[in-house]
Formats: structure tokens, C-alpha cells, sequence
């Protein structure tokens, strides 16, 4: 029975659908490896044991009845921002500690109705403001291939859970980098989608412009399904955008024939770790053997990514998290007048990252800054976008790094937060621009830790984009099990 | 950009949160490094770059439907996460100052 947790969704459905394993079995599998390992990563604030089961009986009933679709009785776990109805949503933070959202949001409404089972909610910086997992107000989450890393962040949970078996797949959230930096320290696919490809409704908001959920999983092919699950126009998100459906068999295309990959040299900086650079430099070379061409490109405006990030981002957060009033949901601290109960509430509620955010980007849209700092981000932002706009007429896909370093050390950077937000200059780029982008892994260094390779498409070139990660995938083998743990 | 504590504490005012004075004082000095870092924003030349609030137009996401009702949130539904709900509605602070134009 063990066995059946170091399966893909993919592999699961196959098992499923010829009757070799029912979905009650599946959950319960999954639920006992997180009752066995997670006191040690943390990746669940909450575990829905009962609602998992509820819902595999019921896929169960589905399947039998020949009505299954490709994620019915699959266990996916949910970044804990994703509201779910009756289910508590804190954000991984204080000021949400006691939240029950009345709601779905659609992502997580799309997954039900396909007959996913949720075995419960993921860890995370809190309102995903963080590189490490460290900003959760309800502990660190641990990287399974070494506890005493990282697993990278935001969607530190949603990584390390699906690295270490807990989960087949998960859902994850992306602003700067947060899916696809904790994939690549964790050894997992990680998928942010072009911008309105998938609804934000019920995504509790960090930087409205920036945000995409995105599916994390342990190969391409599943993350290409859970991305084709949840994307889709919505009409309660403004955002929304319609284009044709994603075409899951053109996504799942191994030929690379032709194809046309850039490698900007922006993105092979001084200081980068040489393992990672090789490995993916490695990963290229071989993407050219089987028949793809490669050309240097250019992305000159690169460097001021994570300046443009960090005003807009925070501005953007500072406005969002005004929401947190203590009057129609969340903690609440009674002060001598409103404005003092607004204060106490939130000085109370929300963790130190968070505050320094909101305390930026209050800064950076306050009277006689506005244009110095708010408004020159804006104008920058549109030259990365038309960085990106000039390199992929010339090419299909682009290939770099994720991050310039493999997972550090928990405790490494948390005391400086400049040099923890540089640590997401590869991984910002996309999300001004608002397109999709992937990463995979392409090795491991000497000391055993995973290294990603980032993939980047124009927008709403998401078939283009599986296509070259799975031929990439399909010609190696770098899906592993970190030994934690051991799956017997 | 140098940040003092003292503006700090007035950038808190306005975001509505609270701070000891060491807190300030670490503050003020994280903000002022990070504004020194975005200051290499200086470095470009911007003259007729138009500023990028959104990934695609505005208009492109306008849509024009018709205006029918749709099932929404209960009464209930609404309150149940409210810290002080009474007789259906949120009870809020009181807003106006009696002291005040005076």
C-alpha cells in the first residue's frame, strides 16, 4: 500500500480507472504519510482527514458509474490562501488564525466538481510574502531533502509536501517566483501561469497585478492536467481572460524538433552557484542534441527587476491588506478608538514581513513619493515587458535558472531582507510581464540538493511551454524521493 | 534615501500599524536600504516610457453583460467570521468623534 504514495496523479488515474485501488484507499495512503512524516516538515496547517475521505467515497461512486474525469479521486493539496468553504484559511497568518471562509474560490470550486480530494491546507510565508518558508506564523516548513534548508517560498507547503509523497499534486500561488523558486529546491515541477489565465477569485491578494495560482507536481505531465483544471475563464474575476482551452495533447508533444530556445545572458550572473550553472547549461546543450536551436537573446532591463518588485508589489499590498480591519473577519484587538482597534488589531495580527511590506508600500504611494517611487517602478515595469516582448519574437521558449543558488540554510538570510529578495531576481522578471513560465528539475549538485531549470513562454503560449519542459523531462530521469522518512 | 524613525512612525500611522521605538528604529533602517537599492531605478532613462499599471489593457478585460441577479453570500454567511456581529450587521467603532468640531 505504500507504494501507492510515490505515484503521480497520472499513474494513480490508470490504477483507479482498471479497479486495481479504490480512492478511499488513495486517500488513506496519502493521509498515513502525513501522519508519519509531517511532524517533522510541517508542510499542513490543517488536515482535512474527514472531508478527504468524505470526498473519495463519492469518487469512488463516480468512478464506478464511468463518469470519472483525469482527477477524480486524485488527492490535491491547497496553498492555505486558497479559500475553501468550512475549511479554515489562515494564510499562514495570526490575523486569519480562526478564519472559515463561507465560500470556494474557483480554483479550488473547479477541483471539487472534477472530484479531487483535498486532504487538507498548505504552509506558506504568510500572505505569501517570503522566498523560505520562514514568515509563517505557525513555523517554518522544512525541505525534505534537508531539514536543515529551506524548502523556499512562498509555497514552501505546497513544494515540500508534494516532494516528500505527502500529496500527489498541489496548488500553489506565484508573485515573484513562488511557486517556481520553492519547486526548484524541493525537486518538483512548478507551473505560474500568463496572467488571467486562471481566476484569482478566493485568492486571498498579495499584488493583484502579479499573482497567478499555478499547479506543483512531481512531473510535467501532472502539472499540465491540474493547469488545465483550473484554468479557464471567470466571470467573478475582472481579470479573467477567455483564450482557446489549453490543449493538453500538444502540451504532452517529447519533439523539440525546431523549436526555438534563447538563453539571455543576463540570467548567468558573477556569483551564481557553478553547480546550478552547469546543470543548466547542461540541460540546453541537450535541449540543442535533440534538435531544438539556440540563441543567446538579451533581456538588458534584468538587474532592475527586484527594485521594480519591490514598490510595486508592496504598493499593491499595502492597499490589499487594508482589508484587515478586525470588523468583518479576523483577529481583533479592542483599542481606546477605531483607529487605535484598527492599529492594535494589525500590529497584533500580522507578522514582521508582512509589516515591513505594507510599511514600503504605504511609503511608496504616500503624498511627494508617488512619482519617485510608485510611478517610476510602472515605467521600468513596461521596459522588462518589452524586454521580453523583443526576445520571444526571435524565439519559443526561454531557458535559465530559477534561483542562483540550490535551498539555503534555514536562518541564512532571514536577517536581511534585501539580500533575501535578491534571491528572486530570476524568478521576478516574468511576473511584470505577466507570462508563463515553469520550472523543472535538470540535477542535483554533490551534496544531494535539487537544482531547477526555468522555462519561460509568451503569453498564453502554455502548450509551448509543457512541450519543451516535457521533452526535457521525458529525456532524463530526475524524478526522485528525498530518503526522509523512507517509503517502504 | 534616508528613512528616520521618526518618519517611519509616521508611514505607520497611515498603514495603521503600531510599533515599539527599537522596532522603528530597525525599520527605518531596513527601509532605508531597500530605497537605496530601488534608487538604481535613477539609472534610466524614462522620457516618453509609458507606466505599466496592468499585464494587458484595462479595456481588454471590459465587459458588458446584463444586469440579472445572481445568488450570493447569505446574512448569515457574511457575519460568521465577524468579530461583533448584532442583530444581522457588523457592529462597527464609533466613527464620530462628539469631541470633534470643537
Amino acid at each position: 500500500m505504500k507504494e501507492l504514495v510515490k505515484k503521480t496523479g497520472h499513474e494513480l488515474r490508470g490504477l483507479l480507472d482498471k479497479k486495481e485501488v479504490t480512492s478511499v484507499e488513495v486517500a488513506k495512503a496519502f493521509l498515513g504519510r502525513i501522519e508519519e512524516i509531517d511532524g517533522e516538515l510541517n508542510c499542513f496547517l490543517t488536515v482535512t482527514a474527514d472531508l478527504a475521505l468524505e470526498q473519495a467515497k463519492a469518487a469512488d461512486e463516480r468512478i464506478t458509474s464511468g463518469k470519472a474525469g483525469p482527477l477524480t479521486g486524485i488527492p490535491v493539496g491547497l496553498k492555505d490562501l486558497l479559500v475553501t468553504k468550512g475549511v479554515r484559511t489562515t494564510c499562514a497568518s495570526k490575523i486569519l488564525e480562526n478564519f472559515i471562509p463561507p465560500y470556494d474560490g474557483t480554483a479550488v470550486a473547479k477541483l471539487r466538481e472534477a472530484g479531487a480530494i483535498f486532504p487538507g491546507k498548505l504552509n506558506m510565508d504568510e500572505f505569501a510574502m517570503g522566498s523560505s518558508n520562514e514568515n509563517s506564523a505557525f513555523g517554518p516548513v522544512k525541505n525534505p531533502w534537508d531539514l536543515t534548508r529551506v524548502p523556499g517560498g512562498s509555497s514552501g507547503g505546497s513544494a515540500a509536501s508534494v516532494a516528500a509523497c505527502e500529496v500527489p499534486m498541489s496548488l500553489g500561488s506565484d508573485t515573484g517566483g513562488s511557486i517556481r523558486e520553492p519547486a526548484a529546491f524541493c525537486g518538483i515541477v512548478g507551473m505560474k501561469p500568463s496572467y488571467g489565465r486562471v481566476s484569482r477569485y478566493g485568492l486571498i491578494a498579495f499584488a493583484s497585478s502579479l499573482d497567478q495560482i499555478g499547479p506543483m507536481a512531481r512531473d510535467v505531465e501532472d502539472a499540465a492536467i491540474l493547469f488545465k483544471a483550473i484554468s479557464g475563464f471567470d466571470p467573478r474575476d475582472s481579470t479573467s481572460l477567455n483564450p482557446p482551452a489549453f490543449d493538453l495533447k500538444k502540451a504532452l508533444n517529447p519533439d523539440v524538433k525546431g523549436l526555438r530556445i534563447g538563453v539571455p545572458k543576463e540570467y548567468f550572473v558573477e556569483g551564481m552557484d557553478p553547480e546550478v550553472e552547469s546543470a543548466v547549461r547542461k540541460a540546453i546543450a541537450q535541449l540543442k542534441e535533440m534538435g531544438a536551436e539556440v540563441k543567446e537573446v538579451s533581456l538588458p532591463h534584468t538587474e532592475y527587476a527586484v527594485a521594480v518588485y519591490y514598490i510595486i508589489a508592496t504598493a499593491e499590498a499595502s492597499s490589499n491588506l487594508a482589508r484587515f480591519d478586525s470588523v468583518r473577519f479576523g483577529m481583533r484587538v479592542d483599542g481606546k478608538d477605531l483607529i487605535d482597534t484598527y492599529r492594535e488589531t494589525r500590529a497584533a495580527g500580522f507578522g514582521m514581513e508582512v509589516k515591513r511590506r505594507i510599511m514600503l508600500g504605504t511609503y511608496a504611494l504616500s503624498a511627494g513619493y508617488y512619482d519617485a517611487y510608485y510611478r517610476k517602478a510602472q515605467r521600468v515595469r513596461t521596459l522588462i515587458a518589452r524586454d521580453f516582448a523583443e526576445a520571444f519574437r526571435e524565439v519559443d521558449v526561454i531557458c535559465t535558472p530559477v534561483v542562483p543558488s540550490v535551498a539555503f540554510r534555514h536562518g541564512e538570510k532571514i536577517a536581511d531582507p534585501l539580500q533575501m529578495y535578491l534571491s528572486d531576481i530570476f524568478t521576478i522578471p516574468l511576473n511584470l510581464a505577466g507570462l508563463p513560465g515553469l520550472s523543472l528539475p535538470c540535477g542535483f549538485t554533490k551534496e544531494g540538493m535539487p537544482i531547477g531549470l526555468q522555462m519561460m513562454a509568451g503569453f498564453l503560449q502554455e502548450e509551448t511551454l509543457f512541450r519543451a519542459a516535457y521533452a526535457y523531462e521525458q529525456a532524463n530521469d530526475w524524478r526522485r524521493i528525498p530518503a526522509l522518512g523512507e517509503v517502504k | 534615501m534616508k528613512i528616520t524613525a521618526k518618519e517611519a512612525g509616521r508611514v505607520a500611522e497611515l498603514g495603521r500599524l503600531k510599533f515599539s521605538p527599537e522596532e522603528l528604529e530597525t525599520l527605518a533602517s531596513e527601509m532605508s536600504n531597500i530605497l537605496d537599492y530601488v534608487e538604481k531605478l535613477g539609472e534610466l532613462d524614462l522620457e516618453g516610457v509609458e507606466p505599466m499599471s496592468h499585464v494587458f489593457g484595462v479595456m481588454e478585460t471590459r465587459r458588458e453583460r446584463e444586469d440579472e441577479v445572481r445568488p450570493g453570500l447569505s446574512n448569515d454567511e457574511a457575519l460568521s467570521n465577524a468579530p461583533y456581529p448584532e442583530e444581522g450587521c457588523y457592529r462597527v467603532a464609533k466613527v464620530i468623534d462628539e469631541g470633534a468640531g470643537a
